[in-house]
């Protein structure tokens, strides 16, 4: 397959665009893989490609029920960041910007990984207490954080409420100056057209109807193509784990799934340079490069599948995105969607053996999922390849929750709708 | 989305707060058994379908309500007071 | 194209004259005309510039639909970007500019990007940009350079910065029926609910109720069809049992018929009342929603469609109809379908030349025919328009014979005069609402359009938006769905009926030149066979890959067409190739509307009783979750520390007082009260005598700490238990959630009453005597109010509950009495704390005492940690069951490794700062290996020292020994030893006194 390049575009101009091949095959499933991927997202395609790349494991299939990149790398707010508090998590995302760092030139795919900061306001001194505490906890685990007062937070938004008179007051903000947004459906194309290349076989409008086992263990899987058999089976289905699980006869599993809005508004020229939260309720909004503000809040907080969410959440979300920015009333919401997020018992993550024989799983990602998407697949693929995880997702097992070993980076404990 | 609170009438999803899975059951407040108290705390059935929850009507009688909602489309096909279930289940059980 | 007024006709009104301004120019239009149509009337063509190639456009469209025709609306320091001009009513001192252009509308050095032409189609970016492997651009900087670049030239308007002074209102509704859309469809179902007697809602996005109505040409019972929707209009209008919604867009479907409508109350006026909001937001539940929504009609695909000039047949009938304007002079037609034909007879008799009607079909009606031959020109069937002419606007066009089964061109290309070109690709019905409603629409063959499924929800379609494009069945099913009962005599005889009959199968005309599909958004057909190429070929990607149907208009023109180019390149059929799911909203929205109240009011405020009094004596008020509370009580050249030193050493010396209203109070009240204090605490309650209090701790399910606080027993069934103030509500959801769905058994009634008891603490060496100069009813003393005793008494004629206990380590008293005496009990408090030098304190002092203790808050039951690792275990009882007790002896919870409580000294004499972390070796360069944080600190007066509570691995086992505290985001390092948190007074001698 031809090389992605400045060049590529111009011979392709002159003749016409005519000579563009598919970004990646379109190939019947074979009877049999050395491993299956479950789900065609973001992190189903990363361990494929992993697996190929790191591993050399190029016999593998990645199923996928839709459209690659149907489920939520698809339906994301694009933010790519590692500002977390835990060291297991600064250890994993951090892993995962390092990844991001270089995805453009590793996929020969331009992901648009644009390191415009990500910015936490905080409004109370025990908000201030709590984001420099988590800034430290990444720099002393070499990430890289500061700590912005108020003036010269406005200076990098105008726009932005700072004025001591608003409900809750800025009193400064977290920024991680490595941290930044992607372009999300790039980000799957990427790693689709990068496995395919490596001779991955990625199978769309294919869906999991069950599972072939010999006894515990799982040698297969049926699907709505035929059935297909694999040495090792990866589920990495996000919001329809737990519909994946069932088929296996895993029936019950610490995540819920819950719905995630997202919104764009209009396009706008520049106007927000980077993103940028607010602690005084939850929201996140930076600008995409068409112009549209991009952003989000919280869940609609009760467990669904569909893609859907309701109208409470909406004005919510817009309601705190004007206590941000008072001016942007008079800018238009253009469109919303919803992601179904696997919300976990503590907001972290599991990448793991198991939990049947021959089976592996990537779950409960909640808000998270996105920016994860390298380090998931890179840290899956390693666990697929050796049978065991690796150091850095060694923390993120299934079992830890019965153990008691929370990862609860938001301090809310086993109630999924609160991370 | 509208939730039927059987003492305040059809009422806007914004009143309420969700409070979970209504699938598990809370071990004996006496029992050691860890098993039980940890699939109770941290495991869910997640269902793809009819889900049984509880509901709080928060911003109005603030009663918990048993609710059978579908997770696919979001119709409610029961609404109860969520004791009154609960009371009849155990005296089903003890049966 | 020479548009101009027409000297009669249309609905706007001629004796009303109105001067706007459009990129600083001047123009005058009528009362009733949209920014399009007056500035169509100055002979203005040129309206805007494409997203991607810059190239000129003008008006497609004269509704929603448009994709072209944006500007960007002006008020001093406001600004409001992206506005369709086909939707902006002009009202005197209205102020546009145009938008993406640079530095003039007219000339844009923007339009360079059409040169990179086909360098620059679907998805160039994603190969490119990438930059080197290595050197000083590698990594991301290469694209971030780039992106700069790319991010200025692209984006629409501009918005503004300014605080926006509008006002948003939001309104719940609800009704029986909801009509959306009040065409003719809509009107009829209107009037037959309405007669019904059911409760009815009507919402229109115009300004004039009527669709269609407004401008065909047909007549309804013999009288204009205008008329008719007037009519009609008025007789709703007159009825009690009907709101009529004009202006107001349905955009949002929701679960359980709950609708979101957007109705622009101001939008059209140059003065606004006193409190009229700009808009309004509808939360509307209806019983049932008759859509009809009607439908948007297609453009075709060919080679620059998109020159100035070109538009919608509909749109150019609609000009002249109802607006009085001609688009042009020299009209040529370019349609699929019958219904163009209409519109060039409705052009015709406004006075314009028809040069031609060419039609792909090879065959046309009977209605088309005797239309084309009493319009004059040329009618080619058979044939297709492949290129446009001129610069920025139409000056002809040159037609093919063409075979609209083979859709293959053939013969010769000629020219034919024309300045306007109007064009119709067939009609596709709007089945936004219900598809967000959940149905997904099905393809109709003959119709060519997607029409709406099953309903999901309750509602029911009537006329175009079922397909049926025809006004004679619109309102039939109109009336139907409204819930008449079927005549068919009753209904009204439509004359001069409007020809409808189904379009060919015919979107595209290929040949060479850019052919644009989604106008906005500058995709072209080329670029959707592109897509398909490379493999981009389901809907979804189609649309992710070429930004097709994503930009203002969300495709409303665009999604058929490039869901046909897509079908035929990859040989599928259409409902093969898919249609996308629509999502809210339907239109875009005012984040001001959708914010409504909330914009510049964001949250409740709590002010406790006591509030104003703080403020009067000069407190710095901060807020704490939704409370405002007093921070410190500065005196004039205090800084923070030197205010809250003084309090806490006025405390610790003789008296100090502090509101603690804010903390959250539940009465837990039945025969089963107590047994339900010793389920939710980790201790026992039920051993508690009346009018003793104890402290108590509950855990969550999963053995982590989640609140304290001290809980009073006032009777034998009678419990007042506080919280923290940030979790009350958490702890009384908590304890309601418990008693309904886990021990419904237990006879207990909990009610929160925050708000009903106002608190006040007094502590300090001389509360007592205080406390007895004041207080009547009750002694005080060590016998009537031992440690953690509760009396009951009278402050200045105020009933009082007043309970012995400290948070400070001084001796110690809560006071509480009914909110509404709260103010004047601790007024009373203070006049007799005068002569002992009671002072008030605020959250600072009262951090500092309970850090001198080494009591914890939330910044140490952080809702990570356990009992143990704060020092609890003391609190954690083995006589009974408790929430949490059986999970605590889990691995997790009990490792070795977990952090624990600690108290911290600074040993360099320097303000400790919370967030720190704590590390064994310093490493200013590179900090690393932290070993804990820092969670709350202070000066501590009663040590002289500046001290802290940390939370450190391996925590008892390092006191006395020495660490580093380590913060680098504040670039503060330095010597402290870790202790005992129990700073002070450890053995509680001056609290038991």
């Amino acid at each position: 397959m031809a090389e992605y390049s400045a060049l590529s575009i111009l011979k392709n101009a002159l003749s016409g665009n005519r000579d563009w091949k598919p970004a990646w095959r379109k190939p019947e499933p074979k009877p049999s893989y050395d491993v299956i991927i479950i789900g065609g997202g973001g992190h189903g395609l990363s361990t494929a490609y992993y697996l190929a790349k790191e591993h050399g494991i190029t016999n593998v299939a990645v199923i996928e029920k839709g459209y690659l990149g149907s489920g939520n790398v698809g339906r994301n707010t694009t933010i790519v960041r590692s500002n977390y508090l835990l060291p297991q998590n600064i250890r994993f995302y951090e892993h995962s910007m390092k990844l991001w760092e270089n995805l453009s030139h590793d996929l020969n795919y331009n992901v648009m990984f644009s390191q415009r900061g990500v910015l936490n306001l905080v409004h109370s001194p025990s908000q201030v207490d709590d984001a420099i505490r988590r800034g430290n906890a990444m720099r002393h685990q070499g990430g890289d954080a500061v700590f912005l007062k108020p003036l010269e937070i406005a200076k990098l938004y105008p726009g932005l409420d700072v004025s001591p008179k608003a409900r809750f007051p800025v009193m400064g903000g977290l920024l991680q100056p490595r941290a930044g947004t992607a372009r999300h459906d790039a980000v799957a194309w990427g790693y689709a057209r990068g496995a395919d290349k490596r001779g991955v076989d990625l199978i769309e409008n294919c869906e999991v109807i069950g599972f072939i086992k010999d006894g515990d263990r799982v040698v297969g899987v049926r699907t709505t193509r035929g059935d297909i058999r694999a040495k090792k089976v990866g589920v990495a289905a996000a919001g329809s784990t737990g519909r994946v699980m069932k088929l296996a006869g895993v029936d019950r599993l610490p995540i819920e799934s819950h719905v995630l809005q997202a919104f764009v508004s209009e396009s706008l020229k520049p106007i927000l340079p980077g993103v940028i939260t607010w602690g005084g309720g939850h929201l996140y909004v930076s600008q995409s490069d068409k112009g549209g503000l991009v952003f989000g809040g919280g869940l609609d907080e009760y467990n669904t599948y569909a893609q859907r969410g309701n109208m409470p959440l909406v004005e919510e979300v817009m309601s705190e995105l004007l206590a941000m920015f008072p001016g942007f009333a008079k800018v238009r919401l253009l469109r919303s969607w919803g992601g179904v997020m696997d919300m976990s018992m503590d907001g972290s993550p599991i990448i793991t053996t198991g939990p049947l024989p021959g089976m592996y799983l990537n779950c409960g990602w909640c808000y998270g999922g996105f920016k994860a998407t390298p380090a998931s697949g890179w840290c899956f693929a390693w666990t697929i390849a050796k049978n065991a995880p690796h150091e850095i997702n060694a923390p993120f097992t299934l079992d830890r929750y019965h153990r008691g070993i929370h990862i609860d980076e938001k301090a809310q404990g086993a109630t999924p709708k609160l991370h | 989305m509208l939730i039927t609170c059987p003492y305040c009438g059809p009422r806007d999803v914004s009143e309420y707060s969700y409070q979970g899975d209504a699938n598990r059951r809370r071990p004996d407040p006496a029992s050691t058994d860890q098993a039980a108290w940890n699939a109770y705390v941290y495991d869910r059935v997640n269902t793809a379908g009819d889900h049984k929850e509880y509901w709080q009507h928060s911003a109005g009688c603030r009663v918990h309500l048993a609710v059978t909602r579908n997770t696919l489309t979001h119709k409610i096909s029961s609404v109860a007071i969520a004791r009154d279930v609960v009371v009849a289940e155990r005296k089903e059980a003890a049966q | 194209m020479s548009p101009r007024r027409t000297s009669a006709g249309g609905r706007i009104d001629r004796t009303r004259s109105i001067r706007f301004t459009f990129d600083g120019v001047s123009y005058s239009g009528h009362a009733g005309d949209t920014l399009a149509s007056a500035l169509l009337a100055n002979g203005v063509s040129l309206f805007g510039r494409s997203f991607k190639y810059h190239r000129p456009r003008g008006v497609l469209a004269a509704g929603i639909d448009e994709p072209n025709a944006l500007v960007t609306i002006v008020k001093g320091e406001e600004r409001e970007p992206n506005i369709p001009a086909t939707m902006l009513e002009i009202y005197d001192g209205l102020a546009t500019v145009s938008q993406n252009r640079f530095p003039s509308l007219a000339f844009d050095v923007g339009a360079i990007n059409a040169l990179g032409g086909r360098a620059l189609a679907a998805g160039f970016y994603y190969k490119t940009f990438m930059g080197p492997v290595i050197g000083p651009l590698k990594g991301t900087r290469f694209w971030m350079f780039c992106e700069h670049f790319i991010r200025r030239a692209a984006g629409l308007g501009r918005a503004g910065t300014a605080f926006d002074t509008s006002r948003y209102e939001r309104m719940n509704a609800f009704c029986d029926v909801l009509v959306v859309g009040a065409g003719p469809a809509g009107l009829s179902a209107a009037k037959a609910a309405a007669q019904t007697g059911a409760r009815v809602m009507l919402a229109d996005l115009d300004a004039v109720m009527g669709g269609s109505a407004n401008w065909s040409s047909e007549t309804i019972d013999g009288t204009p069809a205008a008329s008719w929707a007037a009519e009609t209009v008025a007789s709703l209008a007159a009825c009690d049992n009907v709101r009529l919604l004009p202006r107001t867009t349905v955009w949002g479907y929701y679960d359980d018929n709950t609708l979101g409508a957007l109705e622009r109350v101001t939008d059209h006026k140059a003065a606004i009342r006193k409190g009229e909001p700009r808009h309004r937001h509808w939360a509307i539940r209806a019983g049932k929603v008759i859509l009809a929504t009607g439908a948007f009609e297609r453009p075709l695909v060919f080679p620059d469609n998109d020159r100035p000039g070109v538009l919608l047949a509909s749109a150019a009938q609609r000009y002249v109809n109802e607006f009085g304007v001609l688009p042009g002079e020299k009209i040529a037609v370019f349609t699929n379908c019958d219904s163009a034909y209409g519109a060039a007879e409705a052009l015709h008799a406004a006075g314009a030349r028809i040069m031609a009607i060419v039609d792909v079909r090879t065959s046309a009606s009977e209605d088309a025919r005797r239309i084309a031959a009493s319009v004059g020109g040329e009618h080619l069937l058979g044939h297709a328009v492949v290129e446009t002419e001129g610069g920025k606007t139409v000056t002809g066009i040159k037609v093919q014979p063409f075979d609209p089964v083979a859709k293959r061109l053939s013969g010769h290309a000629r020219h034919l005069d024309a300045d306007c070109l109007i064009v119709s690709g067939g009609w596709s019905p709007v089945v936004h609402l219900a598809s967000q409603a959940g149905a997904i629409p099905k393809w109709d063959e003959t119709l060519q359009a997607f029409l709406p499924a099953e309903p999901s929800q309750p509602w029911v379609g009537a006329g175009a938006f079922n397909g049926h494009y025809d006004t004679a069945t619109a309102i039939a099913e109109g009336a139907a769905a409204g819930g008449a009962t079927t005549d068919e005599d009753s209904l009204p005889a439509i004359g001069n009926a409007a020809p409808a009959s189904p379009p060919a199968a015919v979107f595209e005309i290929r040949a060479s030149g850019k052919s644009f599909v989604d106008y906005q958004h500058d995709v072209t057909a080329e670029d959707v066979r592109l897509a398909h190429r490379e493999g981009f070929i389901s809907v979804e990607h189609l649309k992710r890959y070429t930004t097709l149907g994503m930009a203002t208009d969300q495709g409303k023109t665009s999604n058929v067409p490039g869901l046909a180019i897509m079908a035929d390149a990859t040989g599928r059929t259409i409902p093969e190739t898919g249609t996308t799911r629509f999502r809210p909203p339907f239109t875009p929205v005012s984040i001001g509307s959708l914010a409504a109240e909330r914009f510049g009011e964001i949250r409740p405020e709590r002010l406790t009783p006591m509030h104003d009094w703080h403020v009067a004596q000069g407190a710095t008020m901060f807020a704490a979750g939704l409370w405002y509370r007093p921070q410190i009580y500065g005196k004039p050249g205090e800084n923070i520390e030197q205010a809250y030193v003084r309090e806490a050493r006025a405390t610790r010396t003789d008296a100090g007082i502090v509101d603690v209203s804010t903390l959250g109070k539940i009465a837990v009240q039945g025969p089963d009260a107590a047994e339900l204090l010793d389920r939710v605490y980790t201790n026992l309650f039920s051993t508690l005598p009346v009018n003793k209090a104890r402290y108590g701790l509950m855990l969550r399910e999963e053995g982590i700490a989640f609140d304290d606080g001290t809980t009073w027993r006032l009777g034998e069934n009678d419990f007042l238990m506080t919280t923290t103030t940030a979790n009350a509500g958490k702890v009384m959801q908590h304890l309601e959630y418990y008693l309904d769905v886990v021990w419904p058994e237990l006879k207990v009634q909990v009610t929160s009453v925050s708000d009903q008891w106002a608190g006040a603490a007094i502590g300090g060496p001389k509360a007592r005597q205080i406390l007895a100069a004041c207080v009547t009813g009750t002694a005080v003393d060590d016998d009537a109010l031992p440690f953690m005793g509760i009396v009951h008494g009278e402050i200045a004629g105020a009933p009082v509950m007043i309970c012995r206990l400290s948070f400070s380590g001084e001796m110690a008293f809560e006071v509480y009495c009914g909110a509404g005496h709260g103010l004047h009990v601790w007024e009373a408090l203070i006049e007799a704390g005068k002569p002992f030098g009671l002072v008030p304190y605020g959250l600072e002092a009262l951090g500092t005492l309970r850090i001198e203790k080494g009591h914890v808050t939330g910044a140490e039951i952080d809702g990570r940690t356990t009992a143990r690792d704060l020092h609890l275990s003391w609190m954690l009882s083995k006589k009974k069951p408790y929430i949490g007790s059986q999970m605590i002896e889990r691995e997790g919870l009990v490792s070795p490794n977990r952090i624990q409580l600690v108290g911290v000294v600074s040993l360099d004499n320097r303000p400790l700062n919370g967030g720190s972390h704590i590390v064994e070796r310093l490493d200013v360069q590179n900090p690393h290996d932290s070993i804990g944080h820092v969670s709350s600190v202070c000066y501590a007066p009663a040590l002289g020292k500046y001290i802290g509570l940390a939370l450190v691995k391996g925590g008892k086992a390092r006191h006395g020994t020495r660490a580093f505290v380590s913060d680098p985001l504040r670039n503060r390092f330095g010597p402290i030893e870790i202790v005992s948190h129990h700073f002070f007074d450890p053995e509680g001698k001056r609290m038991h006194g």
